[in-house]
């Protein structure tokens, strides 16, 4: 990797991290920071489905799972938050690395493998709602306590840098494993397993590898979103609104490109909030336009639309 | 040592025999041709030598040590690459990625494996076309990329899986130099041809597979000359109506070495 | 684990059975579509939402009970169906598996997403006389909507069959099932036969929301419940294999039915999944179909 690759991601960083100097309006930045989190969700889908074309439908098994730990390790075990927010993105890998291993290993690939990381991602989600170590139906709550050592900050605005430091650190693994010997191989893998495999690519080795960091770029997402909100329950956690949210961005945004998932997601949160200032809120009607937003992206690819989108896309 | 063993090697589906019995040596820095008609398991024979296939029964060895069943990718850092008889590019990608993808094999880092690529390229003719889409070209442009991916992986043995079928006469006459340079940079070659022409062109030594058995082995000349090879390809009786008919125009050159009708490019 | 006595258990599997066979028609619809076209539809649950609204608001605005809103509802479905298939899926997907996932994923999301803007999140039922009727069989208690539900999956699972069997258009629709290709060489549409297809799987869905309506209740989320499970009964049937489906709705009819009574409703799903799971690791083609 050349400072020539890593350019566009330090001017985005460098634009994007002077938006408190702009805005300081608290749901204004509210509202960034839930953007950000969606990005580094949507980074995580899309190294797997983007570079490795395996698309999951189960992102929030990883979400929610490092969201959990993170939550359930301060309040249970009294561990600091950073550390903790550690071991959630681990926890996540390992999950990952899990469902990988048992779905890849079987052969499973397209929509099977969807419906699979569905299920798993289902599983997790009433087996969350129903224990009492992750609070059951009621939830979990990390207690307010507003220290910077106790990763809490009493400024919105630090917590947006701090959630648009972790979407360009993804940005920067991105661009590393696309200029990579395993992104290579990952993207020989998408478009011809077989071939791919005579070329002598591990295929279940490189997917796992992906899956893995796939599961840690979405999994910093969810432990990130319990630290920013305190609060967790099932339905949030491993719901699936978090698994439909980090596939719409990439694949709108550019599936398999640096800055697909973070165009994306702003895109569509900017459009989300623009629909609700101009109608009113009515519930459901941002989806609706996210729907049929995927069903045109697919029908009439961007990368087959000559123009403007073709920036986001590097070869 | 033998580089290259296939012993007894057999291969079922289900009630079908794809391969029965079939034994034949390569030798190194050769380049050995594997001809029959068509659906006489020659393809399933080399999926088994590349690890796609599991046989049934038999052994395959590589430079004295046993290989069934090793998957392709340990294969190919083995050593062992292969094309396929119908062209797998990695469609979205360009000709130098395509190629890429074999050179990251031996070479981890990216400035060191398009550098390869770039000059694998050269070899097969492919230099002004690194920047297209492997999709956007030609089926013989094709052919060359999947003949470049599998060099890239700097193989000592080579299975070439028809890469000239589909070929015109001219585009197979511009193919046959670039498969004998490889040979002679030391790569040995396996091929399974349907072409006739550039088997007895290129090859040293063929075997001749047939209703999954090998029928016949030893130098074009003598392969094309045998009763039981003719009538695999043409049928019952032919190699006497044939000798009949060679005798009666003996002055006319080429015989058999002219492609059997309709397996030219099939 | 708890023990019951035997009459508990065996009202248990009873109604499994009978919610199993509504199950076994929703699956149905799902693995025709999938037998016929290769795909796996993930807007069948938003589909089942959008007909449950429909018999809802049959009955709220015209007095029209479920089981006489099939008549109407299911020409209207096919025709949906029908109309989807062809402007809406057909044309997008492009032929490629991983773009008709993403439209019917889509698809799913707007239908799902439009009920809710219409009918907020409220969740709906509707009051019948005969809702919480009960048949007797010796000393065991079966719901009358129920068994209304299990006779009626399996007088449609007749149709169905005598449907593809008998007719001109359902020899059309197993030729293109068997081979696309070769059902165009002789002349079959088979853009239309794939509309057909897709619009008998909404049909059916239709079918299923009348016979569900009675005795549950109606939310712009409800389709998500019984997707998943109609996955699992396509997977463990063999997809695309039709009586494949009802047994297979039979049988997780009764494993939730179980797994409600012995782990409890919220933990109670889970056995479904876990099986989904399982089948598609290790048995992908299915516990009773023997079509991959």
């Amino acid at each position: 990797m050349t400072g020539r690759d890593l350019l566009p991601i330090a001017a985005f960083a460098a634009v994007a991290a002077t938006l408190p100097l702009f805005v300081t309006a608290g749901t204004w930045l509210n509202f960034a920071v839930f953007t950000l989190i969606i990005c580094l969700a949507a980074q995580g889908w899309n190294i797997l489905g983007g570079y490795g074309g395996q698309y999951s439908f189960g992102h929030a098994a990883f979400f929610g799972t490092a969201a959990y730990a993170t939550a359930i390790l301060q309040v249970r075990y009294g561990v600091n938050p950073y550390p903790a927010f550690a071991v959630g993105v681990a926890a996540a890998g390992v999950v990952g690395w899990v469902i990988g291993l048992l779905s890849f290993r079987s052969g499973l690939r397209g929509s099977y493998f969807a419906l699979v990381t569905l299920a798993f991602a289902e599983v997790f989600r009433v087996l969350a709602n129903a224990s009492e170590w992750t609070g059951g139906a009621a939830g979990i709550l990390i207690r307010l306590d507003v220290r910077p050592e106790n990763f809490q900050f009493a400024s919105r605005a630090t917590f947006y840098w701090v959630a648009l430091a972790l979407v360009v650190a993804a940005l920067v693994v991105t661009r590393a494993l696309e200029r990579s010997r395993l992104g290579a191989q990952l993207v020989a893998v998408r478009e011809n397993e077989n071939a791919a495999r005579a070329l002598g690519v591990d295929a279940l080795g490189v997917k796992l590898a992906a899956i893995a960091l796939s599961a840690m770029i979405t999994g910093a997402a969810g432990a990130l979103y319990a630290q920013y909100f305190l609060y967790l329950d099932a339905n949030i956690a491993y719901g699936t609104w978090i698994s439909v949210e980090a596939l719409l961005a990439p694949i709108i945004g550019g599936a398999g490109t640096v800055f697909g998932p973070v165009f994306g997601g702003i895109v569509l949160h900017s459009l989300s909030e623009f629909t609700k200032t101009l109608v009113g809120r009515i519930p459901g009607l941002d989806l609706v336009i996210f729907g049929v937003l995927l069903i045109l992206v697919v029908r009439f690819p961007p990368r087959e639309i000559p123009g403007l989108l073709k920036l986001w896309r590097r070869r | 040592m033998s580089f290259l063993t296939v012993e007894a090697v057999s291969k079922r589906f289900g009630g079908l025999l794809a391969v029965s019995d079939a034994s034949f040596e390569v030798a190194e820095g050769s380049i050995t041709g594997l001809i029959g008609p068509n659906g006489a398991g020659k393809t399933t024979l080399f999926a088994i030598v590349s690890g796609f296939e599991r046989p049934t029964g038999g052994r395959v060895l590589w430079r004295g040590a046993e290989i069934t069943g090793r998957p392709p990718h340990l294969l190919a850092r083995d050593g062992i690459a292969r094309t396929f008889q119908i062209v797998q590019p990695f469609a979205g990608l360009s000709v130098r990625e395509n190629i890429a993808v074999g050179a990251f094999l031996r070479h981890k880092r990216r400035a060191e494996a398009i550098a390869l690529a770039e000059r694998v390229a050269e070899r097969v003719g492919l230099a002004r076309d690194l920047d297209k889409p492997a999709a956007a070209l030609t089926v013989a442009g094709r052919k060359r990329v999947e003949l470049a991916k599998a060099l890239a992986t700097e193989p000592k043995l080579l299975l070439l899986d028809e890469v000239l079928a589909g070929l015109n006469p001219s585009e197979v006459r511009d193919i046959v130099p670039v498969v004998r340079a490889i040979r002679d940079s030391g790569i040995t070659v396996l091929m399974i041809e349907h072409v006739m022409q550039a088997v007895m062109n290129l090859c040293e030594t063929v075997h001749v597979l047939a209703q999954g058995r090998i029928i016949a082995g030893g130098t074009p000349a003598e392969v094309v000359r045998n009763p039981a090879v003719v009538e695999a390809y043409l049928g019952h009786g032919a190699a006497t109506r044939l000798q009949a008919s060679d005798d009666r125009r003996a002055d006319e050159p080429g015989g058999l070495n002219r492609p059997p009708q309709g397996d030219a490019h099939a | 684990m708890r023990s019951f006595p035997p009459e508990i258990v065996g009202e248990a599997v009873l109604n499994g059975l009978l919610t199993g066979a509504v199950y076994g028609l929703v699956a149905l619809g799902l693995t025709l579509v999938y037998g016929v076209l290769h795909i796996i539809n993930f807007a069948h649950g938003a589909l089942l939402t959008m007909a449950m609204y429909a018999a809802f608001v049959a009955w709220q605005a015209f007095g029209l009970d479920p089981y006489v809103a099939i008549l109407p509802l299911v020409p209207l479905f096919f025709a949906l169906g029908y109309g989807l298939q062809r402007f809406v899926i057909g044309p997008a997907s492009r032929g490629e598996d991983s773009n008709i996932l993403l439209v019917t994923l889509g698809l799913s999301i707007v239908i799902e997403n439009v009920m809710l803007a219409i009918f907020r999140s409220d969740t709906l039922s509707v009051q019948v006389p005969y809702a919480m009727e009960v048949l007797e069989l010796g000393p065991m208690l079966l719901s009358f909507p129920r068994v209304v539900g299990f006779g009626v999956a399996f007088v449609v699972a007749l149709v169905l069959f005598v449907l593809l069997t008998m007719t001109d258009t359902g020899r059309a629709i197993r030729a293109v099932a068997k081979e696309r290709t070769g059902a165009a060489l002789v002349g079959i549409d088979v853009k239309h036969v794939y509309a057909v297809t897709f619009g008998i799987g909404a049909a059916c869905l239709a079918v299923a929301a009348c016979l569900l309506l009675p005795f549950f209740y109606v939310n712009p989320r409800v389709g998500n419940a019984f997707v998943l499970v109609a996955f699992t009964i396509v997977v463990l049937g063999g997809m695309g294999s039709v009586p494949g489906a009802l047994l297979g709705g039979l049988f997780i009819g009764v494993v939730e039915s179980l797994s409600g009574l012995y782990l409890g409703d919220s933990l109670g799903q889970i056995g479904i999944f876990l099986i989904f799971i399982l089948v598609l690791l290790f048995r992908p083609t299915g516990l009773f179909g023997a079509k991959a």
